[in-house]
């Protein structure tokens, strides 16, 4: 579940996406309560929108997808993409001076291009070299760049200020944005979206019986998991 | 006579003994590998059968969980500002509907794996953290931690946190805010009545 997965990386989104964000630093802040979402009234319309595109769009294909894709095919479609990300992974984990997680990286990368035929098995994993979690966002963060606001933006999802920034960085060094012909980078960034709407299936049904406010919930659900990410999985524990 | 029946306390007295002095980790592992064998022998519940797994949580998970600490948890400070009574039926509403979410999380469950992380604690801790990571094929590991407390009745879980996300903290905001608008006495009467349309939904 990298986290620029959720795009299908469609560069025209990211920028739509950037050109609102300057729209809303420019736009006064809300006067709201809470100073963990500083632009609730934003988020909360653009929930709406996509609960609106995931209700009669992304979900329908991805229960297709889930009901006609025999185990092992939905399982080769997960790692492949989940090597093509360990190169990203790799550079963020140097990046943020973990060289021999970078390393890891490295290694998976070359292990399951190869042994694990065009990254379709993970033998990489099976040999005990675990994947990481690591992207752009978790980066900007490691360097001490501030989360900004959140946002809840349509078909990417949640994000704050910080994790769009590295999204959007992220689609640039994706390699599937530079497969060609240009047919067949859209079938595999759209394939890799169903893919990763398809995984999320399972948790739908929770959330939705478990939130009081559903909007709430994943907003929470996000800032936790994101400070979890960023601490690689041991974040210190906040005071009650 | 008199022998048989010393012998049967004693080895009772032995048997709770033993089960006081279980480590919180070792008891997370036989509670999550005991529920998860019977999912897998169970049709039933694989299907979807809420009822059956909630049973099946009622009676092998719920006594190993201190929901009271749970509900405080999720309160925050506006706990101590609940009445007693407030404080009990905000708890027993709060655990009808974790039990809900949690018997469906287990439904959904298939092919995965859980691993077990060795336990970093002291033997006088009285608070520790249980890691386990889920495995599933095509997918990452997602990590799945318990918090647990001592106390006299033997270690109580009273967090259970998912990928980094506290199931119990993640209410915190919403809990404010129906706090903000009706009181804790609102605050309980919505979630009384998510639960009510929970099991509506069940039942059809």
């Amino acid at each position: 579940m990298t986290d620029y997965y959720w795009a299908s990386g469609l560069r025209r989104a990211h920028r739509l996406v950037l050109g609102a964000l300057v729209a809303l630093a420019c736009s006064s802040a809300w006067a709201d309560e809470n100073p963990r979402d500083p632009y609730e009234g934003f988020n909360r319309s653009m929930f709406a929108v996509n609960e609106v595109i995931d209700k009669y769009a992304a979900k329908p294909v991805a229960q297709v997808y889930d009901n006609v894709a025999p185990l092992p095919v939905k399982a080769s479609a997960g790692n492949f993409f989940g090597n093509v990300g360990d190169l990203w992974i790799g550079v963020n984990s140097a990046l943020q001076g973990k060289f021999g997680d970078a390393g890891v990286d490295l290694g998976r990368l070359l292990i399951n291009s190869t042994v694990g035929i065009f990254g379709l098995f993970d033998v990489a994993s099976e040999l005990g070299l675990e994947r990481h979690d690591e992207d752009f966002g978790q980066t900007l963060a490691v360097w001490g760049v501030d989360g900004g606001g959140y946002l809840f933006w349509p078909v990417i999802g949640p994000r704050n200020v910080r994790d769009t920034v590295g999204f959007a960085v992220g689609t640039y060094a994706d390699p599937v944005m530079y497969v060609r012909p240009v047919s067949v980078r859209n079938s595999m960034a759209a394939l890799r979206f169903v893919d990763v709407r398809a995984s999320l299936l399972p948790s739908d049904k929770v959330v939705e019986e478990a939130a009081l406010d559903k909007y709430a919930y994943i907003r929470d659900a996000y800032l936790q998991r994101r400070r979890n990410q960023i601490f690689d999985g041991r974040p210190p524990r906040l005071d009650d | 006579m008199m022998k048989k029946l010393i012998a049967l306390f004693f080895a009772g007295f032995v048997a709770s003994a033993a089960c006081a002095q279980e480590s919180p980790d070792v008891l997370v592992q036989r509670v999550t590998d005991d529920v998860l064998e019977i999912i897998r022998k169970d049709r039933d519940i694989q299907n979807g059968d809420t009822h059956k797994v909630i049973d099946l949580v009622d009676k092998k998970v719920l006594p190993h969980f201190n929901f009271t600490h749970m509900t405080a948890l999720a309160l925050g400070k506006d706990w101590r500002k609940a009445t007693p009574q407030q404080q009990q039926q905000l708890t027993g509403e709060f655990k009808t509907l974790l039990v809900r979410t949690y018997a469906n999380a287990l439904t959904g469950y298939k092919n995965q794996r859980v691993v077990y992380k060795p336990l970093k604690m002291a033997s006088a801790d009285t608070d520790v953290l249980v890691r386990t990571e889920v495995l599933q094929p095509g997918s990452k590991p997602v990590q799945l931690d318990y918090s647990l407390e001592k106390l006299e009745s033997g270690w109580k879980v009273y967090d259970v946190v998912v990928a980094g996300i506290s199931l119990v903290t993640n209410y915190r905001d919403q809990f404010a805010q129906e706090v903000r608008n009706g009181g804790v006495d609102g605050l309980i009467a919505s979630v009384a009545a998510k639960n009510k349309s929970l099991e509506a939904n069940s039942k059809k």
